[in-house]
């Protein structure tokens, strides 16, 4: 366990976390995904770098509803609470659905991890500024939210150890990332009935 | 089941038992207090887990999530409620061919006292019919288990969501409290 984690009662602020990238980022935590744990990933270019880092049948890539990766996340994890369950969010589409962070703080759902993708910006969209820009700590309102296992990353290495730790003990979990303004390496393709058929086969749902 | 026993069901306890026949264990909602006898008796149910979303939104992304994931689910919610509601409809279950069930409690008509609710109640169903959604208004105690029962199957079998609007007529609505 690094130094930064076993101070939980000092934990980073978002000021002291690493600007690192999404693509980067995803790539690492895919990597570390040997049980077929499920993937949600949000609105913005966040779907598009999970859909880059390798199509898993297990992965399911959102195209609107903004702010509903982390309930869509939830609605899986309380149907297989035998899986682990990440939902990959940006800090626009979260701050859109902030109260999701409650309901899952209430549910204590143990196998449920949320990451956060924080550029300080609706990037998609244009680039304008989030208020996670002016200060605005996700981390720290998902603490606040009864979400205790809430931590930045400080850097790529001590983010592989939070997702180490995240797909092996008991969450919930949230993983808040500061990351760059690049564009995502690819676009997901938009076949909603096809990524939702192969999103249930990959978790068994359908044969 | 016979008439009899039908008849001697409140209109919730027909929705109830029309959930667990069809293993609709998953519920969230927004609460409205003419939903609240069907709240307590699904609470009361150990068959179901069910749980207050924070928003009808929220809700409809967890049911959608639950049901990819293998279990099936329902968000009970007030008119207003649906009000929020057509984006993400037409982002989510919609498109993605997912059986969202969704039962809403009628304000806005038949006596209402609150002139915002009567005004957003017109929207709901313009609104459903413009995103092709299969809708049924549940007014007779007696077409309770017959709508639900088959509409849920259509559902399943279509991968469509499905939305039951609950009239005054048949829960006796929300009346004026002086
Ligand atoms: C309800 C709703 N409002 C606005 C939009 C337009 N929109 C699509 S993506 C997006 C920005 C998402 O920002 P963020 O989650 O931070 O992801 P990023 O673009 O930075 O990757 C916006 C505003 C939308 N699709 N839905």
């Amino acid at each position: 366990m690094s130094a930064t984690m076993s101070n939980a009662n000092h934990p980073l602020t978002r000021d002291q976390a690493k600007v690192m990238s999404r693509f980067d980022l995803i790539s690492r935590m895919v990597r570390k995904l040997h049980k077929d744990e499920a993937v949600i990933g949000g609105i913005g270019y966040t779907n598009f770098d999970l859909w880059a880092a390798g199509r898993r049948p297990q992965n399911f890539y959102m195209l609107g509803s903004m702010g509903l990766a982390a309930p869509i996340a939830l609605g899986v994890a309380i149907a297989q609470p035998d899986r682990r369950v990440i939902g990959l969010e940006g800090d626009g589409s979260i701050l859109m659905q902030l109260g999701s962070l409650a309901t899952i703080a209430t549910r204590a759902q143990k196998n449920l991890v949320i990451i956060i993708l924080d550029n300080g910006a609706y990037q998609i969209t244009g680039g304008q500024a989030t208020a996670t820009r002016a200060g605005t700590d996700i981390v720290a309102m998902s603490r606040g939210a009864g979400i205790a296992q809430s931590f930045w990353a400080a850097e790529e290495g001590h983010f592989e150890e939070l997702i180490d730790r995240a797909i092996a003990e008991d969450g919930p979990w949230l993983i808040g990332c500061r990351i760059d303004t690049a564009g995502p390496k690819e676009t997901t393709e938009r076949d909603p009935a096809q990524i939702r058929d192969r999103f249930m086969r990959g978790l068994g749902v359908k044969k | 089941m016979p008439a009899d026993e039908t008849s001697s069901r409140a209109w919730h306890e027909i929705v109830r038992d029309t959930l667990k026949a069809h293993d609709v264990r998953l519920v969230t909602y927004v609460p409205d207090n003419v939903l609240r006898p069907l709240i307590e008796a699904i609470h009361a149910d150990p068959f179901f887990t069910a749980f207050t979303a924070t928003r009808e939104e929220e809700a409809v992304g967890i049911v959608s999530g639950a049901w990819m994931g293998g279990m099936r689910g329902i968000v009970l919610m007030q008119t207003s409620g649906f009000a929020t509601l057509p984006n993400v409809l037409a982002s989510l279950p919609v498109p993605f061919q997912i059986p969202v069930l969704m039962m809403v409690s009628e304000r806005g008509t038949l006596g209402e006292f609150n002139i915002g609710q009567a005004m957003v109640a017109r929207t709901m169903r313009p609104a459903l019919d413009s995103l092709g959604m299969e809708h049924h208004t549940l007014t007779r105690l007696d077409e309770v288990e017959f709508i639900v029962d088959r509409s849920i199957r259509q559902a399943v079998a279509t991968q469509q969501p499905v939305c039951w609007i609950l009239s005054p007529l048949l829960t006796g609505g929300k009346v004026f409290a002086k």
